[in-house]
């Protein structure tokens, strides 16, 4: 008789997910389902809010990435108060927005890979679990999780000097920002005592880069095999193709390299982009319109990012994506561990573009907001650092929200991360009857690359562990692990 | 001689936009309000939405630690605090936030220092998108502020550096 065998929650990634994979008599697997099973309703509850509100009303969605939320809002209500579709902002408006987000990514990707997946690296995924964590890190490479520790800082400095509070930041209004960075903010920032400085960043950052590819060196067929399956892409780029993660246009390239979305307008995502429900999920499933549900779906993050741009800005992170794209000979990556490649390749590219924007006087510019002609509708989409991050609201003559929708950028994974289990699942588990420790981190280690989150940033103590369940066909639990 | 002061750090976390998540922050607020009426330069407060891996490095800095958060806890009256040991287990599922005891321990293997650490759990009730704390919350933040503040003026009294206006 067929079984289901099922992982839930997630561990170390946000919020509760339940993964499922059934499997027949001989242990085949049959079919993989990574499950949502909270329900936010977060869109409903800010209808009726002033627009103005809403850059700090976002973060009350998730505290993992609130700054990503912050500034997608304040972006859709700049156009709203007439300030253009993300270039009508003052230099100091752009670029200490700018800084903001390359402090969230920062800070963000280097808690991923420091903390939660380089133990896999370090130690292989069916290592002893009481080895495979940070704690075997400190063990082993403890220098490597006091760079962890301290970039994390360095980032949430940026955030907190450019978004002016640690909780609930108020840095990006409608129209452009609050404060700009004063001297002596910058200078702590650029030439802090070591090592909270912006060279110091980078040169842990080439560092983390360096240790990834010995690995990679090490482990070819594990990282280039791990959960590779073909898709498209999907990212914003700046203009002329090169890589922006806070403004630009949308382009979506197939398995090929093909382009199948040609630089489209933001405002006009809900032109290209459908959502779809099913039944078994609350996250909804995003896809490419004029594709289709089965062709149309597509990666977001890291990896898709660097598969679409043409180029990074930056002289050392241009080296390394020249390096990563040469690996699939100028093809689009499809392989999942590669995300891991690409976010330390995005570290570089923030802590580059952080020290660049310190040295750039324009932060310390007054004229603070700009204002036009106000419109109804607005549309803002950023790079967050799990992907492309989309907001739409609409208002009413009162100034009142009359629609607000978000695709995150772990609903635009959706699909790819249903399709990894699936894949791991299948390579980790066909023949198995049982469980193992490693085969479940496997399917954990295939999500994980893609960082999702699903967090509502309810944390209060007295959270559930992980519970693995095994199920019968009829759904009836014939096994529960916890861990 | 004088003594050294003892560095108190009172760190309330949560999401002060999910109604009783921010209770933790809350208390913050107020032992901030509190420590400065009584101009005790030797304690501070700090918050944040969650724990995380940084704060092992900031902890490290001070001899004791006091951590506010909500609790969901059921079975829990107004609040409880207690201390608490390192332990790498993973108390929260997520490893995007962490837990005291595993700050703790952070600070430990990575910073050499283990400050004395404290949790204080305030029972919650309603986590839904808004602002502001319930009335059931608001009674049992005040049952714990007065526990807290007790707790912090004795830690102020051992070295010597309590005005008596504290008391009162």
């Amino acid at each position: 008789m067929p079984k289901k065998i099922t992982i839930e929650p997630v561990t170390r990634v946000e919020g509760h997910g339940k993964v499922t994979i059934k499997i027949d008599d001989e242990g085949n697997v049959r079919e993989s389902r990574l499950h949502i099973v909270e329900f936010r309703g977060f869109e409903r509850f800010v209808q009726g809010r002033p627009y103005w509100e809403a850059p700090v009303l976002v973060q009350r969605l998730c505290g993992i990435c609130p700054v990503s939320h912050h500034l997608a809002a304040a972006k859709a209500l700049d156009v709203i108060v007439g300030a253009g579709t993300g270039d009508g902002l003052t230099a100091v408006g752009d670029k200490m927005r700018r800084l903001m987000h390359f402090g969230q990514f920062f800070q963000s990707h280097v808690l991923h890979f420091f903390h939660l997946s380089s133990p896999d690296f370090l130690f292989g995924i069916n290592a002893d679990p009481a080895i495979r964590n940070i704690i075997g890190v400190i063990d082993h490479h403890k220098d490597l999780a006091v760079q962890g520790v301290m970039m994390r800082k360095y980032g949430q400095e940026v955030i907190f000097h450019t978004a002016g509070k640690k909780i609930h930041g108020t840095g990006a209004i409608p129209g452009g920002i609050n404060k700009n960075l004063s001297i002596a903010e910058r200078d702590l920032l650029l030439n802090g005592a070591d090592p909270l400085n912006a060279d110091k960043m980078v040169e842990w950052s080439v560092a983390a880069l360096a240790f990834f590819k010995a690995y990679h060196k090490s482990n070819k067929v594990l990282v280039d095999t791990f959960a590779e399956f073909p898709s498209n892409h999907l990212s914003l780029v700046r203009k002329d193709g090169a890589m922006d993660i806070y403004n630009g246009v949308l382009r979506a390239v197939d398995t090929n390299g093909k382009r199948i979305l040609d630089d489209v307008d933001c405002q006009d995502y809900d032109k290209y982009i459908e959502e779809e429900v099913r039944s078994w999920s609350y996250m909804k499933f995003p896809y490419l319109k004029h594709l289709g549900k089965e062709k149309g779906w597509y990666r977001v993050g890291p990896l898709a990012r660097l598969n679409v741009v043409d180029f990074i800005p930056t002289p050392l992170a241009q080296k390394e994506f020249e390096e990563f794209r040469s690996y699939t000979h100028g093809k689009p990556n499809n392989m999942s561990l590669h995300y891991h490649w690409a976010r330390l390749i995005e570290v570089l590219y923030a802590a580059e573009e952080i020290r660049n924007l310190l040295k750039d006087p324009d932060l310390q510019n007054d004229d603070l907001v700009v204002k036009g002609e106000k419109l109804h509708k607005g549309v803002g989409v950023i790079e967050a650092p799990r992907g492309t991050l989309f907001h739409h609201y609409e208002i009413n003559d009162d100034d009142q929200i009359t629609l607000a929708n978000l695709i995150v950028s772990t609903t635009n994974n959706n699909e790819p991360m249903n399709q990894a289990v699936n894949h791991t699942a299948k390579s980790f588990m066909n023949g198995q009857m049982e469980i193992t420790e490693g085969m479940m981190n496997a399917v954990e280690v295939a999500i994980r690359a893609y960082d999702p989150c699903l967090s509502c940033a309810t944390h209060a103590l007295g959270q559930m562990p992980l519970e693995m369940k095994l199920v019968n066909e009829n759904d009836e639990v014939i096994d529960t692990k916890i861990k | 001689m004088a003594q050294l002061r003892k560095r108190v750090l009172v760190y309330g976390y949560g999401n002060p936009g999910r109604e009783d998540d921010g209770l933790g922050i809350e208390m913050a607020k107020m032992v901030q309000v509190w420590i400065d009426k009584h101009e005790l330069g030797c304690m501070t407060t700090d918050s944040n939405y969650q724990l995380n891996i940084e704060d092992a490095e900031k902890i490290s800095e001070w001899d004791i630690v006091v951590f506010i958060d909500a609790s969901k806890d059921e079975d829990l009256h107004e609040f409880i605090c207690k201390e608490v040991e390192p332990s790498d287990a993973k108390v929260e599922f997520t490893m995007h936030a962490v837990s005291p005891s595993y700050v703790l321990h952070l600070s430990e293997k990575l910073f050499n220092k283990a400050p004395e650490t404290y949790v204080m759990g305030i029972k919650g009730y309603e986590w839904d998108f808004k602002e502001g704390l319930t009335d059931s919350a608001k009674l049992n933040l005040e049952q714990g502020f007065q526990y807290l503040t007790r707790k912090l003026a004795g830690w102020a009294l051992i070295k010597k550096n309590l005005p008596i206006s504290m008391l009162s």
